[in-house]
Parts: C-alpha cells; structure tokens; sequence
C-alpha cells in the first residue's frame, strides 16, 4: 500500500439500495459483493449465538459463497454451513448495506442441491421429508394413525427408550413435533359470504401443513375476513405454496408448486390473496424470484410477479381495512413472538400487535430477544435437530421469563417447536395463531376456548 | 467485499502444505516450510487445550477469518483458536511464546484498522466464545465479563438495575468488550463520558508468555504504575484481556435529542462552538454533511429535513432540569447559528429515529458510491472550521468526493473517501486524498487516528506523528510485555518489512541503551 494506509471498503455500487424485485434482475457475484464485511449480522444470527464461529454467521456464509464462486466448487465443509443457516432473515433486517442474503442463500441452496452429491442417508431423509410435507392429501391421511398413536399411551415408553433417537435424530423429532390431533378436518367451502356489506374479495391460501394440521386456523382466517367485511375465495386444487421447497434448495420443485399456485389464484380475480402462515407469505411475496430461478419463460415470471403483488399477511391486510367487527373481552396474559418469516421476510412487527392490543382485556407481552429464531424453519428442526432444540430450549426461556398462559404466533411450524419445547419441560403452555385470539374475541368466546 | 488479492504469505498450513509460493526465493520457501512445521506440530497441543471443537484447521473455515471489518487486508490464518476459558487463552499463549509462533487476537472481528488481521504463519485467537457476563454488581456500579461479550450487552444486562455501560461504537450491538479494550474504542458520548480507559477499572489479561495476570479490581483507584492504561489501546501487542471489570453509570434521568438542519457546514461548525463557548456540555455532538445525509436517506431513510446541507445531532442527558435548560439554550443557539429546522425528541423511539441515519452512516455510503475509504483523524476543536474547508478543497481539486461524518464535539473526523473501484488509477487517487487528510490533520495538532486504532493499516503512518526515538521507546515498552515477539507482530509500530524503510525509522541502538540504562530484550 502506498502510504497513508486506510480503511477501504468495496461495496456493490450505488445500485445496491435496492432490495427485493430489483435484486433479482443482478447476478449473483454482484449481490455477494454488497457485503461490506461489517459484521452488524452476526448477533442476530441464531447459528453464531449457540457457536460463536464466523463460519456459521452471515457474514461467514457469504466468505463462503464467495470462496464457492472462485473456485468452482462447494466443498463439504461449506455446504455443512450453508446447511446450518435457518433462513430466518434475521442478517437481512439487521444488514446496514442491503446485502440481499435472502437471495444469496436460496441461489445457494439450490446449486448445492444441483451440484453437490450428499450421503446416501442424508438424500433419503430429505427425500422423505419432501414426498410428505409439501402434500396436503398426504399429510392429511397421517391425521389418523398419529391420532391413534398419540392416544395409545406409545408416546411416552417410546421417547424414555431412545429408539427412534438412535435411528435418526430426524426421525425423532418428526415425532416430538407432532401437533395433537382432534377430530376430523372441517372442510371450508369455496366461497365464504361476507358478513354485512361486502367490503372486498380475498382469496385465502389454505397451505399444505395449516391445512393438514392446523385446519382450525384456516377456519378462524375465513371468519374473521367475513366478518369484517370481506368476502372469501377458498379455491379448489390449491396446494403446497412451494415454500419449504423454495427454502431448502429444491428450486424446480418449488417452481412447479408456485406455478400451480399462480394459476389457481389469478383466475378468481380477487383483490388480494391473504396469507396466514409467515413461511408461506414470505415466499409467495417473491414469486418472480422462484420462477426466474428455475428458468421459467419471462410471460410466467411476470404473471408470478403481479400475483405477488397482490399477497399479503393476514394481519397486514386486516390493519390496513380496518376493523368492523366488534372486538370482545379476552381477559388472557399472552406473549406475542414474532416469526421470522413475517418479521424478518416481510417487515411485518407492527401489525399483528396492533390487532392484539386492540382486544380489551387482553395482555400481550414481547419477548425477549425477538430477533432471534425459534429454530424450528420449516423443515430445519427435522434436518438439524441439535441446534434447533438448543434455539428452542433458549427461546422456551424467554416466553417463560414473560409469564404467559398463551403464546401468541402468525406461523404454525413456531407454534409446534415452541409448544413441544415447553411440554417437554413441563412448562406447558397454549399456542394460537394471531387470527384465532381475533377470532375468539369477535365471537365472545371465554378464555377456556384458547388456554 | 474484497478488493485486493489475499496475501497467504506461504500458504502453506497445517493440512495444505502442498502449495508453495512459485515465486518464493529457495531460502524463503525453506523458511516458510520451517514456519509451517512449527505451526503443524502446535495443532495437537491446541487441541489438547481447546478441545477439537476449538481449533479450526479446514482452509475453508480458517479464510472465513482472513480479514476484520477492514476488508481492504486479507491474509489465512494459519490456524484458529476458539478458546473458552481463561486458563485456555494463556496456555495458547504460552505454547506460541516457546515455540515462537505469532499469535494474533480477534473479537468479533469488526475492527477497522486491520488490527485483528491474521497470520499465515500464526495462530489466530478468537474470543467469540467467551461471552458470558459473569456479574452485575450494582452496589460497586460495576460489572464483569469475558472479553467476548458484545458492549451492548454489557448495558442489556445492566439496565434491569437501572445502568448502563457508557462508551458506545457505532458497532456496538456487535463488537466485543475484548476489542473494545483493545483499541480503546470511543463512540459518539465519548464527548462527555470518554473512551474505553475511563470505564475499566480492573483486568485479567493472559501474557503473551501465558501467565494470567490481574490489574486493578472493584477498588476505583490502584497504587503504582497505571498498567490498566497502559494495557488499552495496546491493539493485542501486549496480550489479551481474558476479563473485564467495567465502570456502569447510571441511566440518566432524562435525555434529550436534538437534530438541526443548516444549509451548510459553516453554520453548523458555528454552532458546534457556540454551544462549547456556553458552557454546555453535551454527552454527544455529531455532525454529518450533505453527502453522507444523502446516503443515509437512501439505506435507511432516516427522513432528515429536507434541504439540509449540513445537520448535527445533540444529545443532552442528566437531570431533568438540567436537560431542559440546556436544550432550551442548544435550540437557541442553533436558531443564532442559521438552523432552518430543529427537532426534539424525548422518547426513546422519536431518539432512535435521529440516531439511525448517523448510526448507519459508514455502510450507508455504500449507497452512492461503488467503494469508500473510512478515515479516522482528530483535530483540535477549533481547527475543525478550518481542515473542512481544506479537505473540501481537496476533494474539488482531485475530483474525488469526501463525505463528512463527524463527533464534531472532539474533533474527530470521519471522513468517508468515495470512488469506483472499477476504474483503473481510482483506488490510488482516493488512498492520496485519504492520506492528505490525514497530513491535514497532524498539521493542525491533531492525530491519525481518533478510535478506530492504527492496526496494520496506519502503523506506516506512525512516523509522521512520532520521532523514531518516541516509537523506539514504544518498542521497548513493548518488549517488556512480549520479549518473543509473538503478540499481534506488525501492527501498531512501523517495521521495515511492512513499511519499506520507513524515512527517519533508527536502525542503531536507542540511545538510552546506549547509555546503559534501559535493556533491549
């Protein structure tokens, strides 16, 4: 160096202010090269809070990523690490210089998955992961036998033996998440009348896992749009929004379920599509991304991108209508967490709260760290146990620390991980997705209907 | 990211000795393959320290270390330590002293001097690992933590008690106390409530010869030579503060923002003075130009007033008469100065608002400009109308834009260097720009650096401040810590391998040697 040595930073140029669809149209050295190297993501993100190491923090996985682009090649040590990240977007809310991680590590995972040979047992699990959990049909036909499996008493003598630990730590988790089954799935019909005049049309995404195992979500979704006003398009043969897909790399899989989700809402003409699950919003609201991805003709990307246009979060929708319908006495002490997916995905904070506080009597809390994951991404609790139950320990604390009777989340996977954590703790506690305390409260129901 | 090539001096590391450098004289390859011996027979014993999880020998994972927040130098670490526990990092630190392998310390690696840049030759210790805040004693007003604790922990785990940790980086959610001890960090209160050596009142370092040392306590005052001092700003050449006793102040009763928008720089520097000349002592002044407002609008559209050629930030905290008073005499005296918009805020959100822009100001530039460079210089306050103008007019004679961040209340000068790195001849012109600011700077009484360290980075720039009979002392303060001179080698003093022959730089003995009363190990 010449003399007077300075501090120097490269950064990807004036163009990299822009985020989300602008990203899209830049290679991808050139959005690598938006990371000036600061370091401002490395204690939101939830790998470097359990390790500590600069190989499992943004900042390291984009050196890696880097690394893979000069040389061609991932190594198995890198695709360990970019298996590690959670996704949760966490890096990018806190990014000063706009590095667009999110689709750094989607591009990532998706080379990885095209050129990186995987052990035959890690191949089979995330096979059988993805032949299960993106298919509705298929999930709902589970409903059964773990209801009859959880009502057999099996569940306890099973987990104190450690089988299913020692023949895949996947395996196992599956079952310590699953949700409790009641009943059978209430079948909502394709069109749901607004209740008094009709304020706007909304399609609904039903989804593959809140379908299968959170039905009664989806029915509180479709009642409190009705009653405020709107009235619900549920179409038929909608399915996996291609979310969980999307997320793990496996980009023509999630194009195929992205574009049957395309067709099936744009023929309803409706004014918005809304959305219940964070994962599901979050990756639907970047639709243009996931076909442009998978090399989809450019007429696809477009109608993909105006669809996306029209997505929005539940609550993001209900704040911006604002509301009709008369809220009721909740008295609960509640704790809201913020999922990743609305928080970090979407920048959506301010809105669930807002509906929360508007309930009387009901008191809604904020948890410590809020940043950070659950560790329950998707299908990361089922791929990555370990650090998974650690996040899941450390944010057990944390709700616990609030005292609340009632944890409060706008995504089904948080709702499962955290309650099973609890549970196994002995700390048990009620989940429910923001919409059914909503829904509770425009029907005056008491507390009992949620804790 | 990275602008210029790695340097991996051998590239020869404990699992890839393979590659040598083609270009490498015969006894220069002898040497490095000697070097790489030593280091390859120090992994077993690191790991017999760190535990296998603690040691990170994979070439993919050790160049995720290659460069702290200054990008600008690069080189792989030979190998990297992850230790958690005291006792690990001096034992580390022993087993590199008799074996004469370099070591070079890192926290959270966001430095911006090169100051934590890694050998290839050397072991690389991470403290990362370290950070649990071991006490909140809020009768002593102190607290105690490992060195990996990020500062703002430091003030989470306080505030329950009704505290906080006072000196506050930019960088402050992310880098270590550690660090901070090292370099001796600053932030933008440092105006009121100084750098990182008015808040320490107790260490435990780890000697570079591995001994574990403790200097200080609870106690506010120790008897004797002040090695506390002595130890901060010391950029990991005299060792590595394996634990922390730090000041807690109290939260303020109240604390006041104000933001005031002039249409330009002069005002503002007015009104800088004129607060000063009053009596009033704010916990923090900043100042930021039109250029760095207008990147700051365009990362995180902080929404300052529009039109603002210059805006500066004042913040007020103390009592709440006291605040009240003196907002009212800062609104004042900003209206005087030429202020065409002045705003308050007194909540925490409204006050966070008007931090973000100033927060973000160094990776906002990012948004204007392909790449910049981060100059970190200090003037006498009164000198501050002055050297703008003179940096201004260097920007306008060599066609390269400056953008102005500054703690206007001491003086210390942020200049942010914009260019295109992708055009030929750019980087040097901007790295002259950068350079005569720093000159500008020594020639009005100031100094090179303010608090983001010397590092790699300025030690060339050392003789222009100081006689080499000044760095040859320092030198030999120096090796009374580390008489292996294996602690973070070539940073902070000039060497002539790093600096050519430095101008001025003595190659005889140091005269007090001569004289027989001061010893060179």
């Amino acid at each position: 160096m010449t003399e007077g040595a300075e501090s120097t930073q490269s950064t990807g140029g004036p163009e990299s202010a822009e985020n989300g669809a602008g990203t899209a149209e830049r290679p991808f050295p050139d959005l690598l090269s938006d990371c000036v190297h600061c370091g401002f993501c490395l204690p939101t993100c939830p790998t470097y809070v359990l390790w500590g190491e600069e190989m499992d923090s943004p900042r390291g996985r984009i050196h890696l990523m880097g690394q893979a682009e000069e040389e061609g090649a991932f190594t198995d040590a890198s695709v360990g690490h970019f298996d590690n990240c959670l996704g949760c977007l966490a890096c990018v809310t806190a990014c000063p210089s706009g590095v667009a991680y999110d689709a750094l590590i989607e591009t990532t995972r998706a080379r990885v998955e095209e050129e990186h040979e995987r052990p035959r047992a890690e191949r089979l699990i995330r096979s059988a992961i993805f032949s299960l959990f993106p298919h509705r049909r298929r999930l709902e036909l589970m409903r059964g036998p773990l209801r009859a499996y959880q009502a057999s008493g099996l569940a306890g003598p099973l987990r104190s033996s450690g089988v299913l630990e020692r023949v895949s730590p996947s395996v196992a988790a599956m079952e310590r998440m699953a949700p409790p089954i009641k009943g059978k799935v209430p079948a909502l019909p394709e069109r749901v009348p607004a209740v008094g005049r009709r304020r706007a049309v909304v399609g609904m995404l039903t989804g593959c896992v809140q379908g299968a195992f959170f039905p009664q979500v989806n029915t509180a979704t479709a009642r409190v749009l009705a009653s405020e006003g709107c009235e619900v398009v549920v179409p038929k043969g909608q399915g996996c929004c291609g979310a969980l897909s999307s997320h793990s790399g496996r980009a023509e899989e999630a194009a195929r379920f992205a574009e049957r989700t395309v067709r099936t809402f744009e023929k309803e003409g409706v004014d918005a599509v809304v959305v219940n699950s964070a994962g599901c919003g979050g990756t639907m609201k970047h639709y243009g991304r996931v076909l442009r991805e998978a090399g989809r003709p450019d007429d696809l990307v477009r109608r993909a991108e105006a669809l996306s246009a029209k997505v929005v979060d539940l609550s993001e929708y209900l704040v911006a209508l604002g509301p009709r319908a008369e809220r009721r006495p909740l008295p609960v002490k509640a704790a809201y967490h913020d999922a990743c997916h609305l928080s970090h995905g979407q920048g959506v904070t301010a809105q669930p709260r807002e509906l929360l506080r508007a309930i009387p009597e009901l008191e809604v809390a904020d948890l410590p760290n809020p940043e950070i994951c659950c560790g329950s991404a998707g299908v990361y609790n089922l791929l990555n146990p370990e650090p998974a139950s650690d996040l899941g320990a450390r944010k057990a604390d944390d709700v616990a620390s609030t005292k609340a009777s009632l944890l409060i989340a706008g995504n089904p996977g948080c709702s499962l991980q955290i309650a099973a954590t609890m549970r196994e703790r002995g700390e048990e506690i009620a989940v429910a997705h923001t919409v059914q305390v909503l829904d509770a409260s425009i029907r005056g129901l008491p507390p009992s209907a949620l804790v | 990211m990275r602008d210029r090539p790695i340097r991996d001096r051998s590239d020869e590391s404990p699992d890839d000795r393979s590659t040598t450098d083609p270009a490498g004289t015969d006894r220069g390859q002898a040497d490095r393959a000697d070097r790489a011996d030593r280091l390859s027979a120090l992994v077993p014993r690191l790991k017999g320290i760190c535990g296998d999880d603690g040691v990170i020998t994979d070439r993919a994972r050790r160049r995720t270390y290659e460069s702290d927040g200054l990008t600008y130098h690069a080189e792989v670490p030979g190998v990297v330590v992850l230790p958690t526990t005291a006792e690990q990092v001096a034992e580390v630190l022993g087993l590199c002293s008799a074996e004469g392998v370099p070591f070079v310390p890192r926290g959270a690696g966001t430095g911006l001097s090169a100051g934590a840049l890694p050998r290839t030759d050397g072991v690389l210790v991470t403290t990362s690992r370290m950070r649990r805040v071991v006490e909140v004693d809020p009768d002593n007003e102190c607290a105690v933590v490992q060195p990996g604790v990020a500062n703002l922990d430091i003030t989470r785990a306080a505030a329950p008690y009704g505290y906080y940790y006072a000196p506050d980086p930019s960088s402050q959610q992310v880098c270590s106390v550690g660090g901070n001890i090292a370099e001796n960090s600053g932030g933008a209160h440092c105006l009121k409530y100084g750098f990182t050596v008015n808040h320490v009142l107790g260490l435990q370092i780890a000697t570079p010869q591995g001994e574990l040392v403790r200097l200080g306590g609870k106690a506010p005052e120790a008897p004797g030579y002040d090695l506390i001092g002595a130890f901060i700003g010391s950029e990991g050449t005299l060792g590595i503060a394996t634990e922390a006793t730090v000041r807690l102040v109290r939260t303020p009763q109240k604390v006041t923002t104000l933001l005031a928008a002039f249409t330009g720089m002069d005002a503002g520097g007015e009104a800088v003075s004129s607060v000063v000349a009053e009596g009033v002592l704010p916990a923090a002044v900043e100042m930021m130009d039109a250029l760095s407002i207008a990147a700051a609008e365009a990362a995180v559209a902080c929404d300052y007033p529009e039109g603002a050629g210059a805006v500066l930030i004042v913040e007020l905290d103390g009592p709440a008469a006291d605040v009240d008073a003196d907002a009212a005499m800062v609104r004042r005296l900003c209206e005087r100065a030429g202020a065409f918009e002045i705003r308050e805020a007194s909540g925490a959100a409204e006050r966070a608002r008007i931090w973000k822009g100033r927060k973000s100001a160094f990776a906002a530039v990012g948004r204007i400009s392909p790449a910049y460079i981060v100059q970190d210089g200090v003037v006498p306050r009164t000198a501050l109308g002055e050297v703008l103008g003179d940096i201004a007019r260097l920007s306008a004679e060599s066609g390269i834009r400056v953008a102005n961040v500054f703690h206007a209340g001491d003086g210390n000068l942020h200049p942010l260097v914009l260019f295109d790195d992708a055009e030929p001849g750019a980087g040097e012109r901007a790295a002259e720009v950068s350079g005569a600011i720093l000159d500008l700077c020594i020639r009005h009484g100031g100094s090179i650096t303010g608090e983001h360290g010397v590092g790699v980075d300025k030690a060339c720039s050392m003789p222009r401040m100081f006689t080499p009979e000044d760095l040859e002392t320092m030198d030999l303060f120096r090796r009374a810590f580390d008489p292996a001179g294996v602690a973070n080698p070539e940073k902070l003093l000039p060497t002539p391998r790093l600096c050519g022959e430095v101008p001025g730089v003595r190659k005889d003995v140091h005269p007090l040697v001569a004289q027989g009363r001061a010893e060179q190990f």
